[in-house]
């Protein structure tokens, strides 16, 4: 298949539990040669194959960008999802073969900022820990505020506190500790640029505060995959193809055309890059559009759609492609 | 009125809007001559940025102060030039702290000095908004010494450092600033058209 981006065969050389949510997987090339170098913020999607089923999730690298030895990604087990993480979590294990896209990188840091003011919710931390090795080897100036469950789930917790004593706040939930946004905002250096990678209700609220009190857009970052979420199967009809598949309860419309051996382009597969985007042909129906890329108008427009997470609930869907 | 149409051009030509209130928590102010009338317009909209309002203004020989002070800003500072307000330009902006909102009005020459003042210290340059007013007259680098000459007002003209005749490009450096002037009779030495007003 060509699309996504270029491939790489790897070995998992290390399965390391970090915790009782968070597993860390470390992935060598089976060549012996070095990773491609990739910069703080990026993913690599992770071709999992599951029986019939062949998964592809975005995960984002949180090893050190300088080190070509391997890549690393930070897995946390969710037990609703629609197995991928599961997968990587019961059925992986040290010396088993996978395929890697090569990264891409739709969370970059802004290297014109002054500061890079961060703040991670959960399993959000796993792009800022790229970022901050990347910051840290350019003596660049940042400031971490991570949100975490408990003591006990705060992945990488201790370890960023170890290293950059001065420059990381933690919050646990449990102990009612909470962070003070608005204290934050106020006061930071002219140049200072905001991320934020969490859970969808704290991408939100910091965006929002953020551009109410001022802050530009263009300094204002958010990441947030969208997992595909299941719903009613549907058909839909792949006109350049000329065929006319279904999309299953657990699938995306993306991988029902993989499956099909149609090669659709993608990037993240999380409705934020844009790569899928699909002109609509006909459709008698309603669309379920579930990424950040359509804007409303586009959306409201229907003759778009999003195959990586959105779905279709009606009669007919004709799609270019 | 003080306002002109530019034509359409390169994709390298500034072009500038309408100054609208923006929420913010402090708002900078810079204008010089007839962008003032582009400020009094704007608390007309937005009186209630004015407390926390802080406005360099550069005269330039106009008679808008009086009415500035009218508008009861937190800070209004008046400079004889432009020169003489880049102190007070770079302290306001080395204080300066995110949420702060940037407003420039005037000439192309102001509005292009201040904007690269900010985008230097950090500010992203999409974000800060710029109304032109008054005059046309532009900021030109000679691309072969190297020297700018202000308030250039008609195409082609004599470089004031080296003597070149120079013809105004569209091609602009927000780096320096600066339109481009490229000498105009580097193949026949003399053969200069006659000066035209800029637009004309």
């Amino acid at each position: 298949m060509n699309a996504g981006t270029q491939k790489l065969d790897v070995t998992v050389a290390e399965v390391f539990e970090v915790n009782e949510l968070v597993k860390r997987f470390r992935f060598v090339r089976r060549d012996g040669g070095e990773m491609p170098t990739f910069s703080g913020g990026a993913h690599v999607v992770v071709e999992m194959r599951d029986g019939d089923v062949t998964r592809l999730n975005p995960y984002s690298l949180m090893s050190d960008p300088r080190d070509r030895s391997c890549l690393m990604i930070s897995v946390r087990r969710d037990e609703v999802g629609r197995g991928g993480s599961l997968f990587l979590h019961q059925k992986v294990k040290a010396g088993d073969q996978m395929v890697l896209s090569y990264p891409v990188n739709l969370f970059s840091l802004d290297l014109r900022a002054r500061k890079h003011l961060m703040l991670a919710g959960g399993i959000g931390i796993t792009p800022f820990l790229a970022q901050i090795k990347q910051i840290t080897a350019m003596n660049g100036r940042f400031e971490l505020h991570y949100s975490v469950r408990s003591k006990a789930l705060a992945t990488y917790a201790d370890d960023l506190r170890d290293h950059h004593p001065e420059h990381v706040h933690i919050y646990h939930d449990d102990q009612e500790e909470r962070i003070d946004l608005e204290a934050l905002l106020d006061g930071q250096p002219l140049g200072t640029h905001l991320y934020v990678c969490g859970p969808k209700g704290m991408i939100d609220w910091v965006v929002n505060t953020a551009i109410s009190h001022g802050w530009p857009h263009e300094a204002v970052h958010s990441e947030e995959f969208l997992a595909p979420q299941s719903g009613q199967p549907f058909e839909v009809t792949l006109e350049r193809s000329g065929k006319t598949i279904k999309v299953g309860q657990h699938q995306s419309m993306l991988e029902a055309l993989e499956a099909a051996g149609v090669d659709a382009p993608y990037l993240c597969r999380g409705g934020a890059c844009g790569q899928c985007e699909t002109n609509v042909l006909r459709h008698e129906g309603t669309f379920v559009h579930r990424d950040h890329w359509l804007t409303d108008e586009q959306k409201a427009c229907g003759d778009k759609i999003m195959p990586c997470v959105s779905r279709f609930e009606g009669k007919t869907l004709v799609i270019d492609r | 009125m003080s306002k002109f149409q530019f034509p359409k051009s390169i994709l390298s030509r500034p072009v500038y809007g309408t100054l609208q209130a923006r929420v913010g928590k402090a708002h900078l102010m810079v204008a010089d001559a007839e962008g003032a009338e582009a400020l009094l317009d704007l608390a007309q909209t937005g009186p209630e940025l004015m407390p926390k309002a802080h406005i360099i203004y550069i005269p330039k020989g106009t008679d808008f102060a009086a009415r500035l002070e009218a508008l009861a800003p937190a800070q209004l500072y008046i400079a004889p030039s432009f020169a003489a307000a880049t102190p007070r330009l770079q302290k306001a902006l080395a204080d300066a702290h995110m949420g702060v909102q940037i407003y420039l009005a005037g000439t192309e020459g102001l509005i292009g000095q201040v904007m690269q003042a900010a985008i230097t210290a950090g500010y992203p340059a999409s974000a800060i908004q710029s109304e032109h007013r008054g005059s046309i007259a532009r900021r030109v680098q000679c691309v072969h010494c190297k020297g700018i000459t202000e308030d250039v007002a008609t195409d082609p003209f004599v470089c004031s450092h080296c003597g070149l005749n120079l013809f105004v490009r569209d091609h602009y450096s927000r780096r320096i600033a600066a339109f481009q002037g490229v000498c105009i009779d580097a193949e026949d030495p003399g053969q200069v058209p006659p000066a035209k007003e800029l637009y004309t």
